[in-house]
């Protein structure tokens, strides 16, 4: 059985260094900081990955399946004796997978970052902040409730709101923020009025009951789900798409993606952890965690999920293609990674050989947490060598970077799925699951993971080949010494070596383990088209030449459109400023300004003119005083005298 | 004219006491101010000696009140003669219509 | 039916609060005081008149003696003895009237519609012996007691007009 307390340790490790950084930091442990966080982390990261060792291998299966087990379950608020929220821990193999690739990539960041990061005047608050963060995610991972998830949700949103928004005296930075809470809140509001109709059909916050009530026909709150409907849709469906608009909004989904190139302005470890492993693949987690109810109860909403995925994946990539930002490239890769997640997750099927794409996704979640922590480490050593974001600048850096070029050509190698890197086998199962169940999508799964490779192999020949080596002033450790190295090895040695998790048998929708089945003739197409990408960059950009911009010219409107990110974010401001601020905002402003404002002054003003008429009353002259007085004096008299006495019946004579 | 008795000692105190209100109500000098109060006071004490000695003859509570409060009148007009002179002093006037300064 | 002693009555009562209406507006302040001063010798007469001699005595002795002199003097020290008081304005003094009056008809008419107890008039008035008997007597109907209270407000009314009147030495800083 696990153990409820290691389990509540992992969460409270990073819990306990946000509150003892958060409070005393910056007074006691100015230069400590780091490494007290990092500390607390590696002993979370060892319990999870002790944890997963004992639930994969040692009492997690009984009977070929594996079980869920709640080590912890109490009642937090009580509404009712039927509808009350719990909180609890919940152990089952996606958890215990996220577990450990939290912890794991936070450890690599906290590590990294006592290099990255070291002379911050702010540096015991970013570990703090870091603290916050991961313990959020790891709530949010073993919630065993949608409630309990939901907060844990807003905390992670929170947290890298404060992330993002480090460098707070840069008003880029405040504003990509602001951008990312807005955006991502949002999408939250769509998550919370999911979970009110979830909750509200199946008379449960809990998700083993929920998912139990809401995918056995012939239950009350089955049939109940089912009948309600509006707009020609029924209840639960409505419910499961709005949860999945919160997912896509974490997620950075199109079209709810737009938060995540800006949130590029924080530190770039931050980067590391927002978009490895933590909060971007909540929404993928999400919809894992409610897979049951998606797949047998609202099978049209998945094939949202799928085109939504698609959508993402093809459009990020063109996008990252035409980009000259080494982590806005990163980060629209990123975006396309989660669309391979959704729409392999959203392809699946409950059960068995149909589970494939399921265990795929969450594969592809794994290996993509490795390759790409390590893409975004890599750029934070490129930044702190050549001071800057922009490729342009970069160029002929592998001589001055070794370490670095190697680990980055490694991920770049997983990323664009060339075995044996990780990302290889994540991908072709995802290709193998699409390929019996949807063909449409497995063709553009095809392309879009050519793009992958020719805009990572485009972002690599960039910085590492195309100029001959300028520099030579290296000041020191140009790498920036062990911290920032480790980080690189450890995760590069993840990213080679994560493929050959025997993912099938530990991952998958019932518990069961199901065979993932790599043929070789299979594997040629996709293989080849990365190879082909990796070719064409190498032809492109592997030393100094005119045909980029050739190649440029002639897609001439559809380049610009890439670069210009398809305009998604001027048709938002176009939404917001054009029509919102002048149909809502404006008329909006005016009632403000003319009506509750003129209230609010009228009475002010009011005071104020009645204020100066009666002030006069107050001369300060004493004969006046007196004279009130005798008056008031005289008329009680005479009103008690004649009203009161008379009418009590006391008389004189 | 009837023979003097109660009442007519009364009508006096009532003349008395509101020729005094009517003084403190309208004049300007702080002096005069006080000489009404002194009529209030003395309009007062007939009052204590009427009753005294037309219903309660036997007794001298009246006789005594008004004793304490020739005493207290004494010191009040002692006290206030000093504020007043001290207003003076500050002020270089005895007007109520300037002393003015505890207003809005 | 006159007697002396009603006539006397009527012309004491008559002096008397003719002095006060000239007292409160007579223009002149030391004629004021002077109204003043005849106001507080009616009232004495009175007392006179209620054989009430003690009574009396002490009127004349601290109110003419004592307050007025205060008065006269007071006013002397302000320096306003030639000049005419400023008059008041013409509204304030038909509120202040018209105030005063309706006070005094709501009085009178209480007074009149009140029906005191007998009067009784067959016993005399006391004298000086049971005055200072009762004033300094301890038990029943003793008066020793608010005596000694009146003494220590005197004292302290002293200390307070000295406090007051004394004239503050600008500060040498």
């Amino acid at each position: 059985m696990p153990n409820a307390t290691l389990i509540a340790l992992i969460l409270l490790l990073p819990l306990a260094g946000f509150v003892l950084l958060g409070l005393f930091g910056r007074k006691y442990f100015r230069n400590s900081a780091g490494l007290i966080a990092t500390l607390l982390l590696f002993a979370a990261a060892a319990i999870a990955l002790y944890t997963a060792y004992e639930y994969f291998f040692v009492y997690g299966r009984t009977g070929g399946v594996y079980q869920k087990f709640y080590p912890l379950q109490f009642t937090w608020l009580e509404f009712s004796k039927g509808l009350s929220i719990d909180m609890g821990l919940l152990i089952d193999p996606i958890s215990v997978m996220m577990l450990v690739i939290v912890t794991f990539v936070s450890l690599m960041v906290h590590i990294y970052s006592l290099g990255y990061m070291k002379g911050e005047t702010r540096f015991s608050t970013y570990y703090a902040f870091l603290g916050l963060f991961t313990f959020s995610m790891l709530g949010l991972v073993v919630s065993s409730n949608i409630f309990q998830m939901y907060i844990f949700w807003e905390l992670v949103g929170v947290s890298s709101f404060l992330l993002i928004g480090y460098y707070y005296d840069k008003p880029s930075a405040v504003a990509a923020c602001k951008k990312a809470f807005i955006v991502t809140r949002f999408a939250d509001l769509g998550f919370l009025i999911g979970i009110l109709v979830l909750s509200y059909c199946s008379g449960s916050l809990d998700f083993a009951t929920l998912t139990e009530r809401l995918t056995s026909p012939g239950t009350m709150a089955y049939g109940n789900a089912l009948s309600y409907s509006f707009l020609g849709v029924s209840a639960i469906t409505w419910g499961t798409a709005l949860v999945f608009i919160g997912g896509a909004g974490k997620s950075a989904m199109f079209p709810l993606h737009i938060w995540l190139p800006d949130a590029m302005e924080g530190p770039t470890p931050v980067s590391a952890l927002i978009h490895a492993a933590t909060m971007v693949v909540a929404g993928v987690y999400l919809v894992a965690r409610l897979f049951p109810v998606f797949a047998l109860t609202t099978p049209r909403v998945l094939e949202l999920v799928v085109w939504v995925g698609v959508v993402s994946a093809v459009i990020a990539a063109l996008i990252a293609c035409t980009q000259t930002d080494i982590k806005r490239v990163l980060a629209y890769s990123t975006m396309s990674q989660i669309g391979f997640m959704m729409f392999a997750l959203g392809n699946a099927g409950y059960g068995g050989a149909q589970g494939m794409g399921f265990t795929a996704s969450l594969f592809h979640l794994t290996t993509h947490a490795m390759f790409k922590a390590l893409l975004f480490l890599g750029a934070g050593t490129l930044i702190h060598f050549v001071h800057s974001n922009e490729i342009r600048d970069m160029g002929g850096l592998r001589k001055q970077l070794p370490i670095t070029h190697l680990t980055f050509l490694v991920a770049c190698l997983a990323i664009a799925g060339i075995p044996p890197f990780a990302g290889f086998f994540s991908k072709e199962e995802i290709l193998f699951s699409l390929y019996s169940r949807n063909r449409l999508v497995y063709w553009i799964a095809l392309f879009t993971s050519g793009l992958t490779a020719f805009y990572m192999f485009r972002l690599y020949f960039r910085i590492f080949w195309n100029k001959p080596p300028t520099r030579k002033d290296s000041h020191g450790h140009p790498e920036g010494g062990l911290a920032m190295t480790a980080p690189l090895i450890l995760l590069a040695l993840g990213s080679a070596g994560a493929g050959f998790i025997p993912f099938g048998s530990l991952v998958s929708t019932d518990g069961k383990a199901i065979e993932s089945s790599i043929s070789p003739l299979f594997s040629l197409a996709p293989v080849a088209l990365g190879l082909t990408g990796i070719v064409l960059a190498g032809w492109l950009y592997r030393i100094q030449n005119d045909r980029p911009a050739r190649l440029a010219s002639s897609f001439k409107g559809f380049y610009r459109a890439c670069y210009h990110k398809f305009y998604i974010d001027e048709v938002y401001l176009f939404i917001t400023k054009k029509v919102i601020f002048n149909a809502i905002g404006r008329p909006a402003a005016w009632f403000d300004r003319n009506v509750a404002d003129g209230l609010v002054n009228f009475t002010g003003s009011a005071a104020l003119v009645i204020s100066e008429k009666i002030k006069k009353i107050q001369s300060g002259r004493v004969q006046q005083y007196a004279l009130y007085f005798l008056t008031g004096l005289l008329i009680l008299a005479a009103f008690f005298i004649y009203v009161f006495v008379s009418q009590a019946g006391i008389s004189d004579k | 004219m009837t023979q003097p008795g109660l009442y007519h000692i009364l009508l006096i105190s009532a003349v008395l006491f509101f020729t005094g209100v009517y003084g403190f109500l309208t004049r300007r000098n702080l002096i005069t101010m006080l000489m009404s109060i002194e009529l209030i006071l003395n309009s007062v004490n007939l009052n204590f000696i009427a009753f005294n000695k037309y219903l309660w003859p036997e007794a001298m509570d009246g006789l005594f009140f008004v004793l304490f409060i020739i005493a207290i009148a004494a010191a009040e007009a002692a006290v206030a003669i000093a504020i007043i002179i001290n207003l003076y002093r500050s002020h270089h006037s005895i007007d109520v219509e300037q002393a003015e300064d505890l207003k809005y | 039916m006159m007697n002396g002693s009603t006539i006397l009555f009527y012309l004491l009562a008559a002096f008397t609060m003719a002095s006060a209406l000239l007292s409160v507006s007579t223009r002149q302040i030391f004629r004021a005081a002077i109204y003043l001063l005849f106001t507080l010798i009616g009232i004495a007469g009175i007392y006179f008149w209620l054989s009430y001699e003690f009574i009396a005595a002490v009127q004349i002795v601290v109110y003419v003696g004592g307050i007025v002199v205060l008065i006269i003097f007071s006013i002397f020290l302000t320096q306003q003895t030639g000049e005419k008081l400023p008059s008041q304005r013409l509204d304030r003094k038909i509120f202040a009237a018209l105030a005063a009056f309706c006070g005094f008809a709501l009085t009178m008419l209480q007074v009149y519609k009140h029906a005191f107890g007998p009067s009784r008039q067959e016993v005399p008035s006391p004298d000086v012996r049971r005055i200072g008997q009762a004033m300094m007597g301890v038990g029943q109907g003793g008066y020793a007691l608010p005596f000694e209270i009146i003494s220590m407000l005197l004292l302290a009314a002293m200390i307070g007009c000295i406090v007051i009147a004394l004239r503050i030495k600008p500060s040498k800083s």
